[in-house]
C-alpha cells in the first residue's frame, strides 16, 4: 500500500529536475572524445604514442591511488578523472620523450596539481598542465627536442622544429594543410587539427561542454593574432596559423573547457577565454618560449576565483 | 616559570624535532628556500646561523637585566648584527667560495627571525646555561633541515652530493629542483611528511 503510494507523489526537497549525469559519465564521454587525437597520434607517431599515453596514465592512476589510499579516502580511480590527465599529459609531449620522465610528469599532475589541493573538484590549477610545466622547467631540453612525424618524406632527420618554433626563430611558415591534418612536428596528441575539432564537437553534441570556452579562446586568438598581423604581415604571421599550430585546438576544447579550474559564470568564461587568447599571442609573439598555450591556460586558472567571484550574478531582486 | 621544572636536554632536543625551527615554526624561510641548491651551502648557511644564534642568545641572557624593556630589541638586533658582520668576515677569509656561492644571503642572517625569536622568547627570559642549550638546538635543527633540503635538491638537480658525482651518463639533472620553485616543492613535502608523521604520533604540534 504504502509503496504504491510512493509512485504515485514523490514527497522530497529540491532540486526536483534531475539529470543523467554524474562524474563518470561525463569523464568517459570526454575519454571518448580524445580518442581522435590519441589515433592521430599513433598514426602519425607510430606505437610510441601508445606506450607514452600508458605510461602517463599508469603513473597518473598510481599516484591517485597512493594520495586517496594514504588520506583514508574513497578510491575513485574509476570515475575516469586520472585517467583524462594522463591522457592529456601524455598529448602536450614530444614523441621522442623518456618514458621515465613521463612517469615524473604524470605523478607530479596528480601530486602537485590535484591531491595537494585535495582532489578533484579542489584543485585551482589544470592537472596534465602542471605536470606538464613542473617538466618543462625540469627538463627543458628533453622536452623541446621535436621528431618529425612518420609520414613525413625525410627519413634522415632525427630532430626537427615546430612550425610554431619554425615561425619564430626562422621565419619559415608551414603549410596550412598539413597544420590542419597534422602533418608536422609537435607533441603527440596537438598536431592535428581535425582530430581535436572531430572530438571536440562530440562533447559539444554531447552537451559536455559549452560553446563559449572554446569559442572565445580561439576567437580571442584570432582577433589579437590578426591585430598584430595588420599591424606588419611579414613580421607576424596571419591569425589562422596561430590557431592551427601549436596546442591552441587541444587547449580550447580540453583545457579550456575544464569544470574545476575555468569560472563557472558565462561572463567569467568570456573574459577567462578572451584573456587566455591574448596571454597566447603575446608569449607566442614577444616571450622567449615559442608556445604559450600552457601558461596561458594556467595563468587564466589562477585568476579563476577571482572571475567567479566578481561575474557572479544577481539574485533576482538583490539590490546594490 | 613551569619551563624551569623542564630538564635540561629538553632544551637542547626541542629545536630538533619537537620545534624544529623550519619543519614546525616555519622560520627563517629566507635562507631555507634561498641557500639550499647544494648540500654544501645549505651545511654552510646552517652552521653560519648556528654561531650566530648561539653567541646571541648567550649574550642576550647574561646582559638580560641590564637592557631596559624599551630598547631591547634594538640591543639584540645589534647584538645579533655583530655576530653576523664576525660570520660573514669569517667566511669571506676562510671559505671565499663559499662565501661567494651564499652571496647577500650571510648579511641577511641579521633578519632571520629565528634569531631574534629566540632571543626574545627564550634567552631573555631563562638563565644562560638555558640559554646556550636552546640556541644551539635550535641552530642544529635548523642545520639538519637546510642539509636535507640541500641534499634533495642536489641530487635531482645536479646528481651529486656534497659535489660528489652519484650517478652515471644516463642521468638527466632536473633542472627545475636547483630552481626557486625546487625548494618549494622540497620545503612542502617535508613539511607536509613530518605533519603526517607527528600527526599519527598523537603529540602536540602546536608552536608558539
Amino acid at each position: 500500500m504504502a509503496e504504491a503510494k510512493k509512485d504515485i507523489l514523490v514527497v522530497s526537497s529540491s532540486p526536483h529536475l534531475r539529470r543523467e549525469e554524474n562524474i563518470p559519465k561525463i569523464m568517459h564521454n570526454v575519454i571518448v572524445a580524445l580518442v581522435p587525437a590519441m589515433a592521430a597520434s599513433l598514426y602519425f607517431f607510430g606505437l610510441r604514442a601508445i606506450l607514452l599515453i600508458l605510461t602517463s596514465v599508469l603513473s597518473c592512476l598510481a599516484t591517485e591511488y597512493v594520495f586517496q589510499k594514504a588520506r583514508g579516502k574513497e578510491i575513485t580511480l574509476a570515475d575516469g578523472s586520472a585517467i583524462i590527465t594522463g591522457i592529456l599529459l601524455a598529448l602536450t609531449l614530444p614523441p621522442s620523450f623518456p618514458l621515465w620522465a613521463t612517469a615524473i610528469g604524470g605523478i607530479s599532475a596528480m601530486a602537485l596539481g590535484k591531491h595537494i589541493f585535495g582532489g578533484l573538484g579542489y584543485n585551482i590549477f589544470n592537472p596534465a598542465l602542471v605536470g606538464r610545466a613542473f617538466l618543462q622547467a625540469a627538463f627543458p631540453v628533453t622536452i623541446t627536442t621535436w621528431t618529425p612525424p612518420l609520414t613525413m618524406a625525410s627519413v634522415d632527420t632525427v630532430t626537427t622544429a615546430t612550425p610554431l618554433a619554425l615561425m619564430k626563430f626562422e621565419g619559415k611558415i608551414t603549410p596550412y594543410l598539413d597544420l590542419f591534418f597534422g602533418n608536422i612536428s609537435g607533441s603527440l596528441g596537438e598536431t592535428s587539427a581535425l582530430a581535436i575539432l572531430i572530438g571536440g564537437l562530440y562533447l559539444r553534441y554531447k552537451g559536455i561542454i559549452n560553446w563559449r570556452q572554446p569559442l572565445s579562446y580561439l576567437l580571442s586568438i584570432l582577433l589579437f593574432g590578426g591585430l598584430f598581423w595588420l599591424i606588419s604581415p611579414s613580421r607576424y604571421p596571419d591569425p589562422l596559423f596561430h590557431i592551427l599550430a601549436g596546442g591552441a585546438m587541444l587547449g580550447a576544447f580540453f583545457m579550456v573547457t575544464d569544470y574545476v579550474t575555468t569560472p563557472v559564470t558565462p561572463l567569467g568564461q568570456w573574459i577567462f577565454g578572451i584573456g587566455g587568447g591574448f596571454l597566447v599571442i603575446i608569449i607566442r609573439l614577444f616571450g622567449g618560449l615559442p608556445e604559450g598555450v600552457m601558461y596561458s591556460i594556467l595563468l587564466m586558472n589562477a585568476i579563476t576565483p577571482l572571475l567567479n567571484r566578481y561575474t557572479r550574478p544577481k539574485v533576482f531582486g538583490e539590490l546594490e | 616559570m613551569a619551563a624551569k621544572e623542564l630538564p635540561l636536554s629538553k632544551d637542547f632536543f626541542k629545536g630538533f624535532w619537537k620545534e624544529n625551527p623550519v619543519t614546525v615554526q616555519l622560520l627563517g624561510l629566507c635562507p631555507t628556500l634561498a641557500v639550499t641548491n647544494t648540500a654544501i651551502n645549505g651545511f654552510a648557511m646552517g652552521m653560519a646561523t648556528t654561531f650566530v644564534v648561539v653567541s646571541a642568545s648567550t649574550l642576550v641572557s647574561i646582559i638580560k637585566r641590564l637592557v631596559p624593556r624599551q630598547v631591547r630589541i634594538a640591543t639584540y638586533i645589534v647584538i645579533i648584527a655583530s655576530f653576523v658582520t664576525m660570520a660573514d668576515l669569517f667566511l669571506a677569509a676562510q671559505f671565499p667560495a663559499i662565501s661567494k656561492a651564499l652571496g647577500p644571503y650571510v648579511p641577511l642572517i641579521v633578519v632571520n627571525c629565528l634569531i631574534l625569536g629566540r632571543s626574545e622568547a627564550y634567552a631573555s627570559k631563562h638563565p644562560v646555561h638555558r640559554a646556550f642549550l636552546d640556541a644551539l638546538g635550535m641552530g642544529l635543527g635548523f642545520t639538519w633541515v637546510l642539509v636535507l633540503l640541500g641534499i634533495i635538491r642536489e641530487v635531482l638537480g645536479f646528481g651529486s652530493i656534497f659535489s660528489l658525482k652519484m650517478f652515471g651518463d644516463w642521468f638527466t639533472p632536473w633542472i627545475v629542483m636547483i630552481l626557486p620553485p625546487g625548494a618549494f616543492f622540497t620545503l612542502g613535502i617535508i613539511v607536509g611528511v613530518i605533519n603526517y608523521i607527528t600527526g599519527k604520533e598523537g603529540s602536540e604540534t602546536t608552536c608558539h
